[in-house]
């Protein structure tokens, strides 16, 4: 079997105990190669059906009414959607933003924890990827779908056409285009190299014919010799490194779509650093969102520790500690600077039209957090995951209030006007979360939602902690 | 699932087609009969969109979604397209080349002169005459929509006998047996109903139809007839005069409830001539200009001008001219006691400068006045000797109402059956009445009753006969113009249904069948003229557009009698007043189907499709209700229901509806829109315009009204910049050291050099500018902009590329009014180029901000952008509608791209016409001169408020216009260097500003008026 | 336990790898060639027409010049098609029932048109104006090509965007003497550059403007 070959350049010169000084550990104690391989393979080989094909149909009908929504939009026009002139940009970039920030949470686990060396991204860093993936794919979709004209979507892309024209380079949202499209390559590249080991203890423990062909030839020949394994750590980290730029560099570009402008409420150098932190914020409430149930369902109990949620509760209150200072500077800015369209437009957002968007974002992304202080807090998974849950709330609120409220109040007050969504753009959101799901249920279903060979890492350090 | 006899037929039409050819097929499928009935059937969540006219593409591309995948309608060539030459090719017709014509369009019975645009015979855009006294070059928004008109598929197409179609020659027929009859009985019996004319040749052939029928009467009923003002003339004169002003004569106009820049026939030219007055160029040379009171009774475009307005209900108008007849020693100091104190401090520098510039003064009345105030007004203007210099007298110019009865006698004989047959030429008595409803009972009984119009409408439907009428643009006949001037109207298109002359019908009346309407004018003019070089005097007032010297004589008669008191003015009784006005862009109703009028924001609600009950915020509050709440307007037995819209400037205690809505047979536009105010009219006699203690009450339900304004507040931020006179003669420059008024000097961008080119610049005169919107239509107009309908409007999805803005400030009660065109700045450093993911709004070597709608791809990032959100996006494919109605099409600027759904699109400084200018001048090799290029706007406009032009070229009146010291540029700050810039509006209030009559020391105004260079 | 796949499957999974990749690149060339290819552009397809007109022999062989049937080239944005009148002229004389030109008598008979097919179809948002191109000196043949040579009028150059600014940033590579213009047969010489160079001053061409959008979208 591969993993008594197993030398990897992390673990020669890895001296720190696995177990915290706290002493709980990232990994339940007692653990065997044999029961890790069994319980994560078995989640994919064998193991309960019904519940997943319940999930599966309900998530599925509801990615039907976003694709159905889609079709609509495309073939009416953007005007069915709550948009008009000075609020030009709707649901869709709201939802842009969001989805592309949920992602983040992904890249930042397994990328960055990867070079700081934390164990306790191992059994969680799998299931995350797979969430940056499907979320940054469905955040891919949102500008196409807000354009007048998505049949010409690929006019953005620089390539000779025989109109002589190339794409205007000063617009961020050109810059977009790469942002987005390498974020979505450089994840899904990472996240295959991991599954590699894996997908070859699949194809050895799988019974069937036909499970030991998909799995074989996906895995790509693995042997797990050592020479496959130093390639395999190399690749790895030079994936990681090439990843970890992104989790700053995306959404700071997306940022610059709203700072380069000139809209007040939008023009503003700290969109930049406050989107990131906003995203890693919302992300982490994601994948404890996932985490919380995947856990329970698949009795992960002794892989996934309340270790994990804590030091995942850990990062959401520091990125919502930094969310919040986006917040107040903000304000202090339009304050400070003396411009007088700035300081109208921040007090309308806290008493307009949207002001109950507002406060929902303020509820839950400053108030709600804060909770996170408590240690009891972080350690209760349900708690958490309710919290979770209403932090994701109040990131697209925060979106929306952002993207839609701005321009509703700008420079001429002969143009001001609201604009709220239409049926169209709720079906659209409520049908990407379901699509989302759905993807994620195909992933847990079909592949180990966690690392079984870095878990296995992790046990074998254990035994020699021992 | 459907019945499979629809499928299978839809299939069998579908056989064999793909790519292109399957859209097409997909397409002509919208029109087979069994395939709305398919579509309800099978797709019952598509089925409303069917129904909805702008979406109906769309519910084809959503079916036809899953097919076009496999027809992959993108790639290949484009479809095949035809080219039709001509047979025979017709003179000075060249391809690609657009003809003016010149011609007359009449609006409520006067002609504006107008030289209409063709393209290879199709007119597609009206401008001014030059030449014509009551356009001076500018036109109305009614002349701008002349065009559409001409083109609504909505048009009678046929004749109709009791609502099934007939034809001309069965028609023809019956007036023959008429005409037989009638000639036993010298025509007793016979009435012949008109709207307000001026038509020589029309009149004549009236005046010989009579003398065929001795016995016939003739009747006029005209909704906006100017009545008050002849009778008051009569009462003074003994004799109806029309009085006209010359206010490029009058250094001080006083005007009561007399909206003379937008409510009467020579508005266009008063509007001219007041603006010279005012305009910046002559403040700042002159540091002078005149100087206007205004006291009105709702809020109107000459109030919203004046330099000194007061709102007084309608009912204490005659008491205030009553007491200025005082106040200047005609009348016995009586009326004034009633008057509040705003009023009387108003009154008294009103007669103070009146006194002072006696002579060089005007004082006008309102058209919707009692006859006794324009009479007492007529004693005031003959007293300050305004009278033969700003104020004239010439003979009556539309249908002398004197020899005809009115509707109200005529509806009187149906009713005694004296009436056997009835003639209804343009107009719809059966809508515009209050006596409507019995009028429709008795046409039903009429043994013969004919109507001649453009429409099917309400009249039509309860005559007997309905003949179709031609178009304006499609007959010959002529007009004459508010001073008396008449031009010929000459057909510019071969008729687009089968309709007949005005000419020629009143002809078959007279049972002269052979002679066309073309020799019927000739002849006319003939007799009139002489046959001596005929010809030659045919074609040039053909060509000027303008008969020389047929403008009527001054005259100067004499006053007679004494002064009669004014019925003492009921005090405010119980209830409200009602004042029913004529709407500003639907009129009297003739113009409801319309849908740029619809369109159009009006004036000064910026309310589009729908007319409501305006109200003085103060009664809002009174009555709990804000706008939109449905009000019931009670009065006797009649009772409306309205939209309440609380209005700025609305005297307490007075409420104003606008006529023209609520029609039942107005057409696919304007059929059941808005409530209908002709019930609230008194039925003939008192004054009809005003009714006293009519009751008010909320409903407590609501209906939603569509603006394209809701924020009438500039919170603090100085976008239409205004001072007082005494202010501006004190520091002239004080905009040029303002850091607020003029962009900083340096930018990151980099500059670009236009040393060697033309630098298209605009400049808008907030001084001249009166709001009238005629250059919003005209834009419309020339670069086909959709109209996307009262849903779309609420959704703040309306298309206007130039919008006119209106601020308020100071109280509800009494606010001043700020008008502010706002077009494409065209920035220098502008916001919406550098966000563009695909360079589809550039600029240009000439400075122009270029938007390219075929590279748009509808990110909508560069309006978002736009501080002046001057943008407009298709957010639906709005054209559509207009493919499909062929006759609509037709009414395209060629010039101009069709926008497609998605696609963002904006003012362009009209870049059609400025390349048309620049190949022009090239292929001759010659700068393009200033004055060469004009836009739309520019050309519409009745007070020359827009100049547009080179700035590079010091001697432009561009150039020269930025210089003036009045020049600032909106939200400067921002650092986006407009092209477009304003000249600040300067008010001239007087003495309660300390002084400075507009008079010293100024003889300027008392010039021939043609004051502008 | 049993070996799953059989050493050739190696192969195949290298093969299907680099497929993968290279698709991508071909898919693009495809597309490439697509939209340059005759099937879209029409280059070189003689659309059938109510009358074969022939080029070949009015103007190569008769020697007509282009603006006898073209009347508007100079003065207008179209070129203008003749009228039927046109026709009539001449076959009024000649050929007067020669079977082919039946159409032509009909059209003037019933008084309807002729319906030609178009050869050449810019889309409806771009606004190209002959006259001015005649004046600046760009000669029919520059855009057209022989079209004196053909006796079945067809499409000889395509014109994609590029094409058009090609010669709108350098005109002097294209531009000939006013007088040259209508004559087919004129051949670049061989100091083309120098003497557009000379051209372009002359009949004031603002190269500058040229490369406008606005001066061929409104």
């Amino acid at each position: 079997m591969a993993p008594r070959a197993m030398v990897t350049p992390m673990s020669e010169h890895e001296l720190a105990p696995v177990a915290s000084p706290r002493g709980d550990a990232v990994l339940a104690p007692g653990q065997t190669f044999a029961t890790v391989e069994a319980q994560i393979a078995a989640s994919v080989l064998a193991g309960s059906r019904r519940l997943w094909l319940v999930g599966i149909a309900g998530f599925f009908a509801v990615s039907l009414l976003f694709f159905y929504s889609v079709t609509y939009v495309f073939a009416v026009g953007v005007g069915v959607m709550g948009v008009n002139i000075p609020v030009a940009w709707g649901f869709p970039i709201a939802n842009v933003v969001w989805w592309i920030g949920i992602g983040h949470a992904g890249t930042l686990i397994s990328a960055i924890l990867l070079l700081l060396r934390q164990k306790w991204r191992t059994s969680i860093n799998r299931f995350a990827e797979a969430m940056t993936i499907f979320a940054a794919g469905i955040a891919g979709l949102f500008p196409i779908i807000h354009l007048g004209r998505p049949w010409f979507a690929y006019w953005i892309v620089p390539y000779p056409s025989n109109m002589g024209v190339w794409p205007q380079w000063r617009s961020p949202l050109v810059w977009d285009l790469f942002a987005i499209a390498t974020y979505i390559i450089v994840s899904i590249l990472f996240w295959y190299v991991g599954l590699i080991p894996d997908l070859a203890t699949l194809r050895d423990r799988s019974t069937r014919r036909w499970q030991q062909v998909f799995y074989g030839s996906l895995c790509l020949g693995w042997r797990g010799s050592a020479l496959h394994w130093r390639r395999h750590q190399m690749a790895y980290l030079i994936l990681a490194g090439l990843a970890t730029p992104l989790v700053v560099s995306v959404h700071s570009v997306i940022a610059l779509d709203f700072a380069v402008t000139i809209v007040p409420g939008y023009h503003s150098t700290v969109f930049p650093p406050y989107f990131v932190a906003g995203a890693l914020f919302s992300g982490f409430a994601m994948v404890i969102t996932i985490a919380a149930p995947l856990r329970a369902w698949f009795h992960l109990e002794r892989l996934i520790t309340p270790r994990h949620f804590d030091n995942m509760a850990k990062v959401m209150l520091a990125a919502g500690l930094i969310v919040i200072y986006g917040y107040a500077i903000e304000y202090f800015m339009a304050w400070y600077s003396g411009d007088p369209f700035a300081r109208y437009i921040l007090i309308r957002r806290a008493l307009g039209a949207y002001a109950p968007a507002f406060w929902v974002m303020l509820a839950c992304n400053v108030l709600l957090v804060q909770t996170l202080w408590l240690r009891r807090v972080r350690r209760n998974v349900w708690l958490l995951f309710a919290v979770a849950l209403l932090v994701n709330v109040g990131m697209w609120s925060e979106r929306f209030v952002i993207v839609l409220s701005s321009p509703h109040r700008d420079y001429l007050p002969s143009a001001w006007d609201v604009s709220f969504g239409t049926n169209w753009d709720y079906a659209m959101l409520v049908g990407s979360i379901g699509f989302f799901f759905f993807l994620m249920f195909l992933f847990i279903r079909w592949l180990p939602a966690v690392s079984i060979s870095e878990v296995k890492e992790l046990v074998r350090e254990q035994r020699e902690a021992e | 699932m459907a019945t499979n006899g629809d499928i299978d037929a839809i299939r069998a039409q579908l056989a064999g087609r793909n790519g292109d050819g399957l859209w097409k097929s997909l397409e002509e499928l919208s029109q087979s009969p069994q395939f709305p009935a398919f579509l309800e059937r099978d797709l019952p969540r598509l089925a409303p969109l069917w129904r909805a006219p702008v979406n109906r593409r769309d519910a084809l591309r959503l079916i036809g979604a899953s097919l076009a995948l496999s027809g992959l309608a993108g790639c290949g060539r484009p479809p095949p397209e035809r080219i039709l030459p001509y047979v025979e090719q017709p003179e000075r017709v060249v391809p690609g080349k657009p003809l003016f014509y010149a011609t007359s369009l009449t609006h409520a019975g006067y002609a504006r002169g107008a030289l209409v645009e063709t393209h290879m015979g199709r007119p597609t855009k009206v401008e001014g005459n030059p030449a014509h006294p009551a356009s001076l070059g500018a036109t109305d928004i009614f002349m701008q929509a002349a065009v559409l008109d001409l083109y609504d598929p909505d048009r009678s197409p046929a004749v109709r006998r009791h609502g099934s179609i007939s034809t001309w020659t069965v028609f023809l027929a019956e007036v023959a047996d008429l005409r037989a009859r009638l000639r036993r009985v010298d025509g007793a019996g016979l009435r012949i109903l008109t709207g307000a004319h001026s038509s020589p040749t029309l009149a004549a052939q009236l005046g010989a139809l009579s003398a065929q029928f001795p016995e016939a009467r003739r009747h006029v009923h005209e909704p906006g007839a100017r009545d008050a003002p002849r009778r008051g003339a009569r009462s003074v004169f003994g004799q109806a005069f029309d009085t006209i002003y010359r206010l490029d004569r009058a250094r001080v106009i006083v005007s009561l409830d007399g909206d003379f820049l937008a409510g009467m026939p020579g508005c266009l030219a008063y509007a001219r001539q007041f603006a010279d007055l005012r305009r910046a160029a002559r403040i700042a040379d002159a540091g002078r200009m005149s100087r206007l009171y205004a006291a009105e009774a709702t809020p109107t475009l000459t109030g919203a001008m004046a330099d000194r307005r007061i709102g007084l209900p309608a009912r204490s108008i005659g008491a205030l001219a009553h007491a200025l007849a005082a106040e200047l020693g005609i009348a016995s100091p009586a009326a004034a006691g009633t008057l509040p104190e705003a009023a009387r401090s108003w009154l008294r520098d009103a007669a103070r400068d009146l006194l002072a510039n006696a002579g060089a003064a005007a004082v006008i009345p309102g058209d919707q006045q009692p006859p006794a105030v324009h009479a007492l007004v007529q004693r005031i203007n003959e007293r300050l000797g305004n009278t033969g210099r700003a104020v004239l007298h010439i003979d009556t110019v539309a249908a002398p109402a004197d020899r005809a009865g009115t509707l109200a006698e005529l509806v009187e004989d149906m009713a005694a059956g004296q009436v056997t047959a009835l003639v209804v030429l343009d107009c719809n008595p059966a809508y515009t009445s209050p006596l409507a409803p019995e009028l429709a009972r008795l046409l039903d009984r009429l043994p013969f009753s004919a109507h001649f119009g453009l429409y099917v409408d309400e009249t039509a439907r309860h005559c007997a006969w309905h003949v179709p009428a031609r178009h304006e643009l499609e007959s010959w006949s002529d007009a004459r113009a508010y001073d008396g001037t008449a031009s010929l109207v000459q057909p510019l298109i071969t008729p687009l249904y089968a309709g007949v002359d005005r000419l020629g019908f009143v002809a078959a009346l007279a049972g002269e069948l052979e002679t066309g309407a073309h020799d019927i004018l000739q002849r006319y003019w003939r007799t009139r003229r002489g046959a001596g070089g005929f010809e030659r005097w045919w074609r040039s007032s053909l060509e000027r557009g303008v008969i020389e010297g047929s403008a009527f004589a001054i005259r100067s008669p004499a006053l007679r009698g004494a002064v009669e008191e004014l019925p003492p003015s009921p005090e405010s009784s119980a209830g409200y007043e009602l004042q029913v006005r004529l709407d500003p862009g639907v009129w009297d109703g003739r113009y409801a189907n319309n849908a740029w009028l619809q369109e159009l924001p009006k004036p000064l609600t910026k309310l589009t499709w729908d007319n409501a009950a305006m109200l003085a915020p103060a009664d809002a509050a009174a009555l709990g209700v804000a706008r939109g709440d449905l009000l019931l307007l009670k009065i006797g037995d009649t009772a409306v229901e309205a939209p309440a819209w609380p209005l700025p400037g609305q005297p307490r205690g007075s409420i104003a509806v606008h006529l023209g809505y609520g029609r039942t047979q107005a057409g696919g536009i304007g059929s059941g829109r808005g409530f209908d105010a002709y019930p609230l009219l008194a039925p003939d006699g008192g004054v009809p315009w005003l009714r006293e203690g009519i009751t008010v009450q909320a409903t407590g339900r609501r209906m939603p009204l569509a603006t394209t304004q809701h924020h009438h507040d500039m919170e603090g931020r100085d976008l239409v910049r205004r001072m007082t006179l005494e202010a501006f003669r004190r520091d002239p420059r004080q905009l040029e050291q303002d850091a607020t008024a003029q962009p900083p000097a340096e930018s990151l961008y980099p500059p670009y050099d236009y040393s060697d080119n033309r630098a298209w610049a605009m400049v808008i005169d907030l001084n001249a500018c009166i709001g009238c919107s005629a250059c919003v239509v005209a834009c419309q107009a020339e670069n086909s902009s959709p109209v996307v309908g009262k849903h779309e409007v609420l959704r703040g999805h309306e298309m206007h590329w130039l919008r006119v803005d209106r601020y308020y400030e100071g109280t509800a009660d009494e606010p001043r009014t700020l008008f502010q065109p706002v077009p494409c700045m065209h920035c220098e450093k502008a916001p919406c180029e550098y966000v563009c993911p695909v360079g589809a709004t550039v600029h240009d070597s000439e400075g122009l901000n270029v938007m390219v709608y075929n590279r748009c791809i509808g990110t909508r990032d560069c309006s978002q952008n736009c501080p002046y959100k001057v943008r407009r996006f298709n957010w639906l494919d709005y054209t559509y509608d207009q493919e499909r109605r062929g006759t609509l099409a037709a009414l395209r600027n060629p010039d101009v791209s069709v926008r497609s759904r998605g696609v963002m699109e904006k003012c362009t400084y009209c870049v059609q016409r400025i390349s048309a200018a620049r190949i022009d001048a090239k292929k001759e090799g010659r700068p393009i001169g200033d004055g060469e290029v004009v836009t739309a706007c520019q050309g519409a406009c009745p007070t020359r408020a827009i100049v547009f032009g080179d700035r590079n070229d010091p001697g432009s009146g561009v150039a020269r216009a930025r210089a003036n010291p009045l020049n600032y540029t909106l939200l400067a700050e921002l650092n986006t260097r407009p092209r477009t810039t304003y000249l600040a509006r300067v008010r001239n209030p007087g003495s309660d500003a300390g002084g400075a009559s507009p008079a010293d020391g100024d003889d300027g105004a008392t010039g021939d008026g043609d004051a502008d260079e | 336990m049993s070996q799953i796949f059989r050493p050739g499957a190696n192969t195949v999974a290298r093969a299907v790898l680099a497929g993968a990749l290279l698709s991508v690149p071909l898919a693009f060339l495809l597309g490439f060639a697509l939209v340059r290819s005759p099937y879209a552009t029409g280059v070189g397809i003689a659309p059938p027409q109510p009358v074969p007109f022939s080029h070949q022999h009015h103007v190569g062989e008769l020697g007509l010049d282009c603006r006898y049937c073209h009347t508007s080239v100079e003065t207008s944005s179209a070129a203008g098609m003749p009228a039927t009148y046109t026709c009539m002229t001449c076959h009024s004389q000649l050929w007067t029932n020669a079977a082919m030109l039946a159409p032509v008598r009909e059209s003037l008979a019933r008084h309807e048109p002729l319906a030609w097919q178009r050869v050449y179809d810019l889309p409806d948002f771009v606004y190209f104006d002959h006259g001015i191109h005649i004046a600046q000196g760009i000669g029919c043949s520059e855009c057209h090509g022989r079209v004196d040579t053909l006796a079945l009028t067809r499409k000889l150059k395509a014109q994609p965007m590029h094409w058009c600014l090609d010669c709108h940033r350098n005109p002097a590579q294209n531009i000939r003497p006013r007088d040259e213009v209508f004559n087919m047969a004129w051949q670049h010489p061989a100091n083309q550059l120098e003497l557009g160079r000379r051209l372009v001053d002359a009949y004031g061409v603002q190269t500058s403007q040229l490369t406008d959008c606005s001066i061929c979208h409104r």
